[in-house]
């Protein structure tokens, strides 16, 4: 089994916002989070298999990177998570939830059981790792 | 899996030294991390939480809530400090492994799930060329 790495890089913006309670509410509940502010993020993806015979490769990293431009960079970078994406209308775009929506996106878009893990950083101190079993 | 990291630092002293050896056999096993004079890291910290994502707030555990518990339990008590001098020390040279061990024991009694967030790991980076991990890898 061997494992490749790949890393992008987006920007987004985000509110913690939640629809069932009130501005104040929002405010007091998350703080500076409730403001629209904004991300660098980092983006780690790990995907698993065995080396092809032929091409000594376990993914063509090219074929890895368009597949992360189509679903990640064309989704999040430079947009609104609340406003552009689908994603965050019942729940806030912590790096929980955000690291949990790029998990489900990668599972279906990788080829069947190869994707491995991800890791999203928000910034160069809190980051969030999902491993798959 | 899912699990949530956030990295902090403290500056601290510290000698390489165990008491049962001959000052010789200190030098030979610890080399310069010896010098009875200590010397001192900018000790990185990374500590690895698991544990289900409250629907509600879209985290593990509230950022500020695990920053409380590291200043309290192990910054406060670190950073700026010669670790030889601290209890928890007394019996264990501060090697970046014992330190691992210690941070630990300090922040795994708070965070002691399931069901609530669990400690899963303590790296503590003693120079960007050496880690330590205590605990399990996420």
């Amino acid at each position: 089994m061997l494992r490749i790495t790949r890393a992008i890089e987006f920007s987004a913006s985000l509110r913690y916002r939640r629809g069932d309670l009130s501005e104040d509410e929002n405010r007091r509940r998350f703080g500076p989070r409730a403001s629209h502010h904004g991300h660098n993020y980092r983006l780690e993806v790990t995907v698993r298999g065995e080396p092809d015979p032929a091409s000594g490769m376990v993914m063509d990293l090219k074929d890895l990177n368009d597949l992360l431009e189509r679903e990640v960079m064309s989704r999040f970078d430079h947009r609104d998570l609340n406003d552009d994406t689908p994603h965050f209308e019942k729940r806030v775009p912590s790096p929980e939830n955000l690291a949990s929506v790029i998990a489900e996106i990668l599972r279906e878009a990788l080829p069947a059981g190869s994707f491995d893990r991800l890791r999203l950083y928000q910034d160069r101190d809190l980051w969030v790792d999902v491993v798959e079993p | 899996m899912i699990a949530l990291c956030r990295r902090y630092q403290f500056a601290a002293a510290h000698v390489l030294r165990q008491p049962a050896w001959s000052d010789a056999k200190n030098e030979r096993v610890y080399g310069k991390c010896a010098n009875a004079h200590g010397h001192g890291h900018d000790y990185g910290l990374e500590v690895t939480v698991t544990g289900p994502v409250d629907p509600e707030t879209g985290w593990i555990i509230e950022p500020e809530l695990l920053d409380g518990i590291v200043h309290r339990r192990v910054l406060e008590r670190f950073d700026h400090r010669m670790l030889n001098e601290d209890p928890l020390f007394r019996d264990a040279v501060p090697t970046a492994e014992n330190i691992a061990a210690a941070v630990y024991g300090q922040l795994v009694a708070e965070l002691a799930g399931p069901p609530e967030v669990r400690l899963l790991r303590v790296r503590i980076v003693e120079t960007e060329r050496n880690h330590f991990d205590y605990g399990e890898m996420p």
